[in-house]
């Protein structure tokens, strides 16, 4: 029975929070990978597109709950999210057509794209505040629960509670049905096709006649959709601040390098893997372990590491996979 | 910032005409807002500057990306608060051993691990040996730093809490500065170094927030976010207090047709602006020497091609970190100088779009490459940045006058401040599109 | 009129020309060699055939149409199929999606083309469903050539198809070679192994400093004693 309620409470602060905030980070991290396979280079403005992506998602949100429109129990948000991704797509394409289509051109070094994209960073910065401001934003409506304390109690009579929120839910399910069109897009769609062999050969890709500029497009709008996922689906779960994903974007990258950057599935993996270390390190394990061990009394919290150090822990993993494996776990590109 | 203009033979004038128009700025600014405000700005612009010239050093010279500035301007700050602050009273002795063993514990275990991860066979058995190392060192240094900390913590925890500093003069805090975030940079400098160009930023980034995580929850070591008050002005920086008590000064003071107090304030902002002049001076002709020297030479060949000063047999990585290290000391002094300036360490305030990302537009702006450029850019955008905060808002009040009062007149209004990081993200894209060289350009 | 007729191509990448009125031409179902020194500008010559050189002098013929202006990708369009050296197959997709975007800028169905490449290369068959990066450096070759093949090209140019292989390999892949040019397909191609190219070759070319120093057919370069004291190692 403490066996039992071990894993009850293990699941419900580890284990399902660490799954919705892993699904998060991996939407993130495809959408960096993505991005760095085809345009080949880092994409600091990526936290900020998806503030901008979530803010537009918001204020559709407000419009349609204005209307009148909710969508029943689950957030109204899931039916702004089409139009929040299709403006997204449009700012992005703008983006690419006004500032990083001419260093493309230029063959310019990747790390120079990578300062434009500082410069595209606080110009999307500046629109998302402009738009939404810089305050704290709670935007999830419908049922909160799927599983509440109580129900819980009254489905198993057991004094150890497990809630399921509605919007980790979603996360997760939202999460696996875009994974799932992006493989099979990128895996069975002649496009989708034509985008990896662009990734892996460039200069062979544009022998076989393959379009540079369409295949850049089409990357960008799938940006916008991952970004614009990632970031309405992580306010959802948390809540919308600009700032915090502006952070965001060292965990999304940590994500990314670990399992692999320019790897599609490395991506997925090294989201789950940051985000299972963060939870699982800043989490306090005494109840845990009073479960386990009934002897023994912890006088601390057995906290490993104060909340306060989530970020170290992306950055310790990043530091050790850069030491013992700079491929990333899936052997992704080193250009 | 014409694009006619041929690239490679900027005129002579370029600079003076630029510094000149800086200048007018400042003055403009002092004769309608307040000598005040415009020193304020000078100050701060020149400190700007410094950072600006130790990313310069990274960026301009050897093309490395540091997306930290933040994080070891920070760390520099940290140095006032433990050279100069007098020591807290019985702290060292509640707690101080207490954590300089916890400190000593978890390096033995780190070396151990390394040690051991160098000599044993590959095998399960090494991965099991180092984790193991790892764990036991982890909760050996949790088991003598945490007692510590709340020993210390305990001491006077309302104006106090901390371990204090070591009461020394705050000029020597300065070059302590530079050695702290040398130190760190070292450590990120010699993992991320010699990968991919951005793992250098991504890593860089990731220090930054790190250092000020620590800056904000280690009460023991700064107050954290309670912030540390009253740090020494650094030689021979006078207090306002002491000059306006000095004997006669009230007369000389209304003699020049000044108010006693705004002349103190303005003696202490012109003391502090001398000292930051003989810095940025010191600075630039050190890099300019070391730039001219056959070091120096290197470090722009491997810039330059890395392919072919690699195939000459120069270890590019080595150099790389070398000057990775020197551009974040140059930022670690910028940082405890700016804490002397302001007096109090406030660790909630490093944000960084401010810290890091600004500094890159300035670098950029001014002129990759570009000593004096980093001095202009420094002080310019530092000046934007300031006024486009003040600007904003009264532009969109004239924009909006005609609407009627409503939430969206109110929502425009109120976002118009946001209008500044607009203006730098427009113009990095300009400068990097139109004039990559930036307004003074390298010889 | 030759099938392809490139003459008296001059032009270099930078100012200083490496090809220097260099004459190279191929009959319609013949194999075409270019042999010669390091340095020679063999690479070029293709390169330059192919379109990926500016040339400042001379033209490109292809089956009687100047294509001398064209982009390399219009003259994959005019018939014409390039393996390059190095990096000739994208390494993380399947044999078969390698072979699909070979066939990339086609619209009709080229199944039967996928199903021909696969009776030349039986291997590839096997391996349709293993990615291109884990053959190989034979297979990989096979692979390359099988997709330059996909747009059903009339002139496939092969840059050093057998560098890096073992002998035995390199026989397989002149055989193969062989086997594409009996269907109908002239050939161009670089080779550093002189001998046993020339010898599979119905014309040779020996280039030195950009320009023509022999040409005839591959079996008289070998017989010719001053080729063979200079460019064969005796």
């Amino acid at each position: 029975m403490e066996v039992i309620n071990a894993l009850v409470a293990l699941t419900n602060y580890v284990i399902i929070p660490a799954t919705a905030y892993g699904a998060q980070l991996a939407l993130g991290a495809l959408g960096v990978t993505l991005i760095y396979s085809i345009l080949r280079f880092s994409n600091f403005a990526h936290g900020d597109t998806m503030a901008f992506g979530t803010a537009v998602v918001i204020l559709i949100t407000w419009g349609l709950q204005a209307m009148g429109i909710t969508f029943g129990p689950l957030p109204t948000a899931l039916i702004a999210l089409p139009f929040g991704i299709a403006v997204t797509a449009l700012m992005m394409l703008g983006t690419d057509r006004v500032v990083y289509r001419y260093y493309r051109r230029i063959r310019a070094q990747p790390v120079v794209l990578v300062m434009v994209s500082v410069g595209v960073m606080f110009v999307m910065n500046a629109l998302t505040r402009f738009l939404i401001g810089v305050d704290q934003i709670n935007f999830a409506d419908g049922e909160r629960f799927i599983i509440s304390a109580r129900t819980w109690n009254q489905m198993t009579g057991m004094r150890e509670p497990l809630t399921l929120r509605t919007t980790q839910a979603i996360t997760v399910v939202t999460a696996a049905i875009t994974v799932a069109a992006l493989f099979w897009f990128l895996g069975r769609t002649r496009t989708g096709k034509s985008m990896r062999a662009f990734s892996d050969n460039e200069d062979l890709a544009l022998l076989s006649g393959i379009d540079p500029d369409r295949v850049v497009k089409v990357t960008w709008v799938l940006t916008a959709a991952l970004a614009t996922i990632a970031g309405t689906l992580y306010g959802l779960d948390k809540s919308f601040k600009a700032f915090t994903y502006f952070q965001i974007v060292l965990p999304i990258f940590a994500s990314a390098i670990v399992g692999g950057i320019g790897n599609p599935v490395g991506a997925i993996v090294g989201g789950f893997i940051i985000s299972f270390s963060e939870v699982g390190l800043t989490y306090a394990w005494k109840k845990v372990a009073g479960y386990l061990v009934p002897a023994w009394e912890p006088d601390g919290l057995v906290q490993l590491l104060s909340t306060d150090y989530k970020f170290a822990v992306s950055f310790v993993i990043l530091i050790l996979v850069l030491i013992f494996r700079p491929t990333g776990i899936f052997r992704g590109k080193v250009v | 910032m014409s694009p006619t203009r041929q690239p490679g033979d900027p005129s002579p004038l370029r600079a003076p005409l630029f510094f000149a128009i800086l200048a007018l700025l400042i003055l403009l600014e002092g004769l309608t807002t307040g000598w005040n405000s415009a020193l304020g700005i000078l100050n701060m612009g020149l400190i700007s500057a410094i950072m600006a010239l130790g990313i310069n050093l990274q960026w301009g010279t050897a093309g490395l990306f540091n997306a930290g500035a933040m994080g070891f301007l920070a760390l520099g700050g940290l140095a006032p608060v433990l050279i100069s602050m007098p020591p807290t009273p019985g702290a060292f002795a509640a707690g101080g051993m207490g954590i300089l063993t916890a400190f000593v514990v978890a390096t033995i275990a780190l070396v151990l691990s390394v040690v051991t991860w160098r000599r044993m066979p590959k095998g399960r058995a090494r991965g099991l040996a180092v984790t193991a190392i790892l764990l036991v060192g982890f909760f050996v240094y949790r088991a003598l730093f945490d007692p510590a900390v709340t020993a210390i913590e305990a001491i006077n925890p309302s104006a106090a809490g901390n371990l204090g500093g070591l009461g020394l003069p705050t000029l020597i805090s300065w070059p302590v500065g530079a050695l702290l975030a040398a130190g760190a940079a070292w450590l990120v400098g010699k993992t991320a170094l010699g990968l991919r160009s951005d793992y250098l930023a991504i890593a860089t980034l990731g220090i930054a927030e790190i250092i000020v995580a620590v800056l904000k929850n280690e009460q023991w070591l700064d107050r954290g976010v309670l912030n540390v008050n009253g740090i020494p002005r650094p030689w021979p920086v006078p207090y306002e207090i002491d000059l306006q008590a000095r004997p006669g000064f009230a007369e000389k003071a209304q003699a020049w047709g000044l108010d006693p107090t705004l002349a103190s304030t303005l003696l202490v902002k012109l003391a502090f602006l001398a000292l930051f002049i003989v810095v940025i001076l010191l600075l630039i002709w050190a890099s300019e020497m070391a730039l001219k020297s056959p070091w120096g030479r290197m470090m722009h060949a491997i810039r330059d091609n890395e392919t072919s000063a690699a195939a000459m047999g120069k270890n590019i990585t080595r150099r790389h970190l070398q000057i990775f290290v020197l551009g974040s000391a140059v930022i670690g002094l910028a940082g405890a100088m700016m804490i002397s300036l302001d007096g109090q360490m406030t660790p909630s305030s490093y944000n960084p779009l401010r810290y890091t990302f600004l500094i890159l537009v300035m670098v950029v702006v001014g002129g990759s490459g570009s000593n004096w450029g980093s001095v202009l850019g420094g002080v310019l955008i530092w000046y934007l940045w300031v006024k486009a905060g003040d600007w904003g808002p009264e532009i969109m009040q004239a924009v909006m006058g005609p609407l009627p009062e409503g939430d969206f007149k109110t929502h425009m209004i109120n976002s118009a401040a946001h209008m500044r990081m607009l203006l730098m993200g427009i113009l990095l894209l300009v400068v990097l599109r139109f004039s990559p060289r930036g307004l003074l350009p390298e010889k | 009129m030759s099938y392809l007729d490139a003459s008296n191509m001059t032009g270099g990448y930078g100012r200083a020309d490496i090809l220097h009125g260099c004459t190279l031409t191929v009959e319609r179902g013949q194999i075409a060699v270019i042999v010669g020194p390091n340095g020679a500008g063999k690479s070029t010559a293709m390169k330059a055939v192919f379109g990926m050189l500016p040339l400042r002098g001379g033209s490109v013929m292809l089956d009687g149409t100047d294509i001398t202006a064209m982009s390399p990708q219009d003259r994959v369009k005019k018939g014409m199929g390039f393996v390059p050296q190095v990096n000739n197959v994208f390494p993380t997709m399947s044999v078969e999606e390698n072979l699909e975007m070979g066939a990339f800028i086609r619209d009709d169905d080229f199944h039967d083309t996928m199903e021909q490449v696969y009776t030349l290369f039986p291997i590839l068959k096997d391996k349709r469903h293993q990615n291109a990066g884990e053959l190989s450096g034979g297979q990989r070759q096979q692979v390359a050539v099988g997709r330059a093949l996909m747009t059903q090209p009339k002139l496939l140019m092969l840059d050093e198809p057998t560098a890096g292989v073992s002998p035995i390999v390199m026989d397989e892949l002149f055989d193969r070679i062989i086997e594409v040019a009996r269907t109908g397909i002239s050939i161009l191609m670089v080779e550093q192994n002189a001998r046993q190219a020339l010898e599979i070759a119905d014309r040779g070319y020996v280039l030195v400093q950009g320009t023509n120093r022999y040409t005839d057919t591959g079996k008289a370069l070998l017989a010719d004693p001053e080729v063979r004291r200079t460019f064969l190692g005796g």
